[in-house]
């Protein structure tokens, strides 16, 4: 159970309190709702290049990162298709500084050339050394645009190209942010060693005189659903062959993500999943598999990947693969095996109270769902699926013609 | 009201930082028992950690091979049906090995520790390395190895390693071949000598009432039985390379990676602290002067930073970075001014003053919940060092001066006294 009070100043900022006074510490987290599915086509990756931005100056304080350090506190950033998420983490005793620095990059950038001009090169650095210079680095540049032909999914945070991050003007950057960067597009949440009556006068000094700026509305093609199997073949210099099967899946609100991730970690959750026992233990095909899913706003990715054995075919690989969805497909799960999915997801959940951070970001991303309290009531939901749901739903994703196939075959040398 | 978006809001430094201290007991089987007990969520974290046995160069992979192996099977129960307990009761089991002790981690909800016990005990007594499973581990490690060699970073840390600590646990860089020195027998025979009660340590972290401590300890006392022979954890003397330089070239690399430092000192020498002040200036902060130059400046790189490890028979400073390949010269260049200018020029007043504040923050930070002080007590307890440690730690971050700081770097940060490493192009 996380407790949190919640308050909205005038301008529109939604704020959540959440006390815990086992640490010396405090954390401040705000979630801007933007994220790259937000982006025109022809500029892809600029809400995670304008994150990098956020660290360039502000309009009142020329250096985002030095008084932060100062008083003991540090921070990072994250973009995500859907939203970009900044968190700080300092001396509950030094707060103030926090509220300050946020505050003021919010009320305006600095917007400076140079700065620009540098994590422009920074972003193409992190372009090349996490997607393009390691093995199978590029693999969502190639399956993103399989599954999704309508939706802005279909492009990488990172961005589809590197010209887009290159042709970056500042007259985009301050487009984007009056667009997106305001009081009524974030939720800011302060946790830790704290007291919510001195949070919200804090707020109210800080962001109240912030105007409320304009609201973003939000309206994106939706993916259609798929009625095509997709297939392709790349060819590249890696050692090994890589086997990847995408299935689209709904989208976060859908009340089957419950049971979509339970079905997630009866495949691929431990040692004790089925496609470990089976694929790499047993029958040894793999040398490991996995399935995940995206857990995306809008309609999300369910995603198989796998590297056959050397002497392996794919071919046999994939036959492989689909016999066990099959199998989820045609046969109601052992009770048992329903039980202990449930019990590893309510552990985690009492596992991740021990993190203040966590909890703080899970606290906002919920309430931009609709509501912080959903957090609490996570569990139950995953409780009440039935093994006839995991039958139902897994014959729902798991059909040939939603699947999209992307084979990654190791270059002979 | 206008507010003054200006200034910056006062702070606040502080003078002590309070750590929780382990309760401790010597169970009958000679393990060591420590206890931090705080906290509101019904769980807890055990962690049973042994030391490491002598590096055999002849057979480099026993050690990470019987750690990792632990979960693979016991005279009792086969692999599948430890993870099917483990699973089925929500726990959470870790193997890792490390450079100077290897070990079992335990996550789990109180309630269920009655029937996630019993299957540590069997692990830590009773593991069989059956061959069949041996057979997939090697075949596994072998294909994740051929995707690894194929990241410049991971090239560039094994050379640096191996270049700095030569045929030790800490310079290990094991190939294809190194996976047929495995042998059950010999894994038998580690495990037996490795993994006995008088050189187990536990440390256990979360809510622990008395009726949890009992079942911990009653599990792991009488019946645990120490083999005649003690484990031999001396380890062979470390020679670094004479060989300074190594380029690993990779034709088609669109970035280098780049690492480079020199063996230093470890916790226990009296200048740790203050080499670690120095070494947050250089590249141990967003800050720093390396990430400030390199990538804030100059746009060479996506990040570059500075560590310092500490280990029980080492410790090392180095810098690591991931760079264009066209600037990788560059980027040397860059290192080798800033290396320089440590030794030239005094640290200014107001740099150093951030430093000490963002290192005293980090250190009240690192402080989330019980875990962390459980990881604070082992940084300690595996050095030999005691609480005052952190109290000398704080004093030294607060008070030491430029002047000496500038001498630690002419005797700690000569490029040309620097192993270097380079993968990709040059």
């Amino acid at each position: 159970m996380v407790k949190f009070n919640r308050f909205t100043l005038d301008n529109g900022l939604r704020v959540l309190v959440h006390e815990d006074n086992t640490t010396p510490i405090a954390v401040l987290n705000i979630l801007y709702d933007v994220g790259a599915r937000d982006e025109d086509a022809d500029q892809t990756g600029f809400a995670h290049l304008f994150e990098h931005l956020m660290f360039g100056g502000s309009v009142n304080i020329p250096s985002y990162d030095e008084p932060l350090q100062r008083v003991g506190g540090e921070n990072n950033a994250f973009t995500s298709n859907d939203i970009t998420n900044y968190y700080i983490t300092l001396p509950a005793v030094n707060l103030e500084t926090a509220f300050w620095l946020e505050s003021d990059r919010m009320l305006s950038l600095a917007f400076s050339e140079k700065s620009l001009e540098v994590q422009r090169n920074v972003v193409i650095e992190e372009f090349k050394q996490r997607y393009l210079n390691q093995p199978y680095g590029d693999v969502w540049l190639k399956l993103r645009p399989m599954v999704y032909k309508k939706h802005p999914y279909q492009w990488a945070t990172i961005g589809k190209e590197i010209k887009h991050i290159e042709d970056a003007k500042i007259e985009d950057v301050k487009a984007f942010f009056k667009k997106h960067y305001n009081p009524q597009n974030a939720i800011m949440v302060v946790g830790g060693d704290v007291k919510t009556e001195a949070i919200k006068q804090l707020s109210e000094k800080w962001f109240g005189p912030i105007p409320a700026g304009e609201k973003y509305h939000r309206n994106l093609p939706q993916e259609p659903e798929q009625h095509d199997e997709r297939r392709s073949t790349v060819t590249a210099k890696v050692p090994l062959n890589d086997v990847y099967i995408a299935f689209q899946m709904g989208a976060r609100l859908d009340e089957s993500y419950y049971a979509a991730e339970l079905i997630s970690d009866i495949l691929s959750r431990g040692n004790s999943s089925r496609l470990y026992r089976n694929l790499v233990k047993e029958k040894p095909l793999f040398s490991e598999v996995h399935a995940y899913m995206t857990g995306s706003l809008d309609k999300g990715m369910f995603v198989f990947e796998g590297k056959p054995l050397e002497n392996v075919s794919i071919e046999t690989a994939e036959a492989a693969i689909w016999e066990e969805l099959e199998r989820i497909k045609t046969e109601l799960i052992p009770a048992d095996e329903l039980t202990k999915v449930k019990n590893k997801i309510e552990s985690t959940m009492i596992f991740s109270e021990m993190a203040l951070l966590d909890k703080a970001m899970n606290l906002a991303s919920f309430e931009l769902l609709g509501d912080a309290d959903l957090l609490n009531h996570e569990t139950e939901k995953y409780l009440a699926v039935t093994t006839e749901e995991i039958k139902t739903l897994s014959n729902q994703f798991f059909r040939r013609d939603n699947s999209s196939t992307l084979i990654y075959l190791a270059e002979k040398a | 009201m206008t507010i003054d978006r200006k200034t910056a809001p006062e702070f606040r430094t502080f003078d002590n930082i309070n750590l929780i201290h382990p309760a401790h007991q010597k169970l009958d089987s000679g393990c060591n028992v420590f206890c931090f007990n705080s906290g509101d969520q019904e769980l807890v974290r055990i962690e049973w950690i042994f030391e490491n046995q002598r590096f055999d160069k002849n057979k480099p992979l026993l050690n990470v091979a019987v750690n990792t192996m632990l979960t693979e099977g016991t005279g009792t129960l086969t692999a599948a049906q430890i993870a099917d307990k483990v699973d089925f009761y929500g726990a959470f089991l870790q193997v890792d090995y490390g450079y100077d002790q290897s070990q079992v981690t335990l996550y789990s909800l109180n309630k269920h520790l009655q029937h996630t016990l019993p299957v540590i005990k069997d692990i830590l007594t009773d593991s069989i390395f059956p061959e069949k499973e041996l057979e997939t581990f090697i075949r596994n490690q072998q294909q994740k190895l051929q995707v690894s060699l194929q990241k410049n970073d991971f090239v560039a840390r094994r050379a640096f390693n191996k270049a700095l600590y030569g045929d030790s646990l800490y310079g290990l860089a094991a190939d294809a071949d190194s996976y047929k020195t495995l042998h059950r027998d010999d894994m038998l025979l580690h495990f037996k000598q490795m993994y006995q009660p008088s050189n187990c340590t536990i440390v256990i972290a979360g809510k622990i009432e008395p009726q949890i401590l009992e079942l911990i300890t009653n599990t792991f006392n009488k019946d645990w039985v120490n083999p005649a022979e003690q484990p031999d954890i001396s380890q062979p003397e470390l020679r670094a390379s004479a060989e300074h330089f190594y380029f690993i070239e990779k034709p088609e690399a669109l970035q280098s990676a780049i690492r480079m430092g020199l063996p230093a000192i470890n916790r226990n020498h009296p200048d740790f602290a203050a080499l670690q002040v120095l070494n947050t200036v250089l590249g141990g902060y967003f800050g720093s002067r390396l990430m400030a130059n390199i990538r804030e400046d100059k746009g060479y790189t996506y990040g570059i930073g500075s560590g310092m490890s500490s280990l029980k028979y080492g410790g090392a400073l180095f810098i690591a970075t991931e760079v264009g390949a066209d600037v990788c010269k560059a980027a040397v260049g860059e290192i080798e001014k800033e290396l320089n200018l440590l030794q030239t020029e005094l640290i200014p007043e107001d740099e150093l003053s951030l430093v000490r504040n963002f290192l005293l923050g980090s250190l009240l930070g690192s402080l989330e919940n019980v875990f962390s002080h459980a990881d604070k007590f082992k940084n300690l307890y595996f050095a030999g060092l005691d609480y005052s440690y952190y109290d000398r730690y704080v004093e030294t971050v607060k008070t030491v001066s430029a002047e000496r700081l500038q001498e630690l770097a002419k005797q700690y940060l000569n490029f040309n006294q620097f192993y270097k490493v380079i993968v990709g192009k040059y």
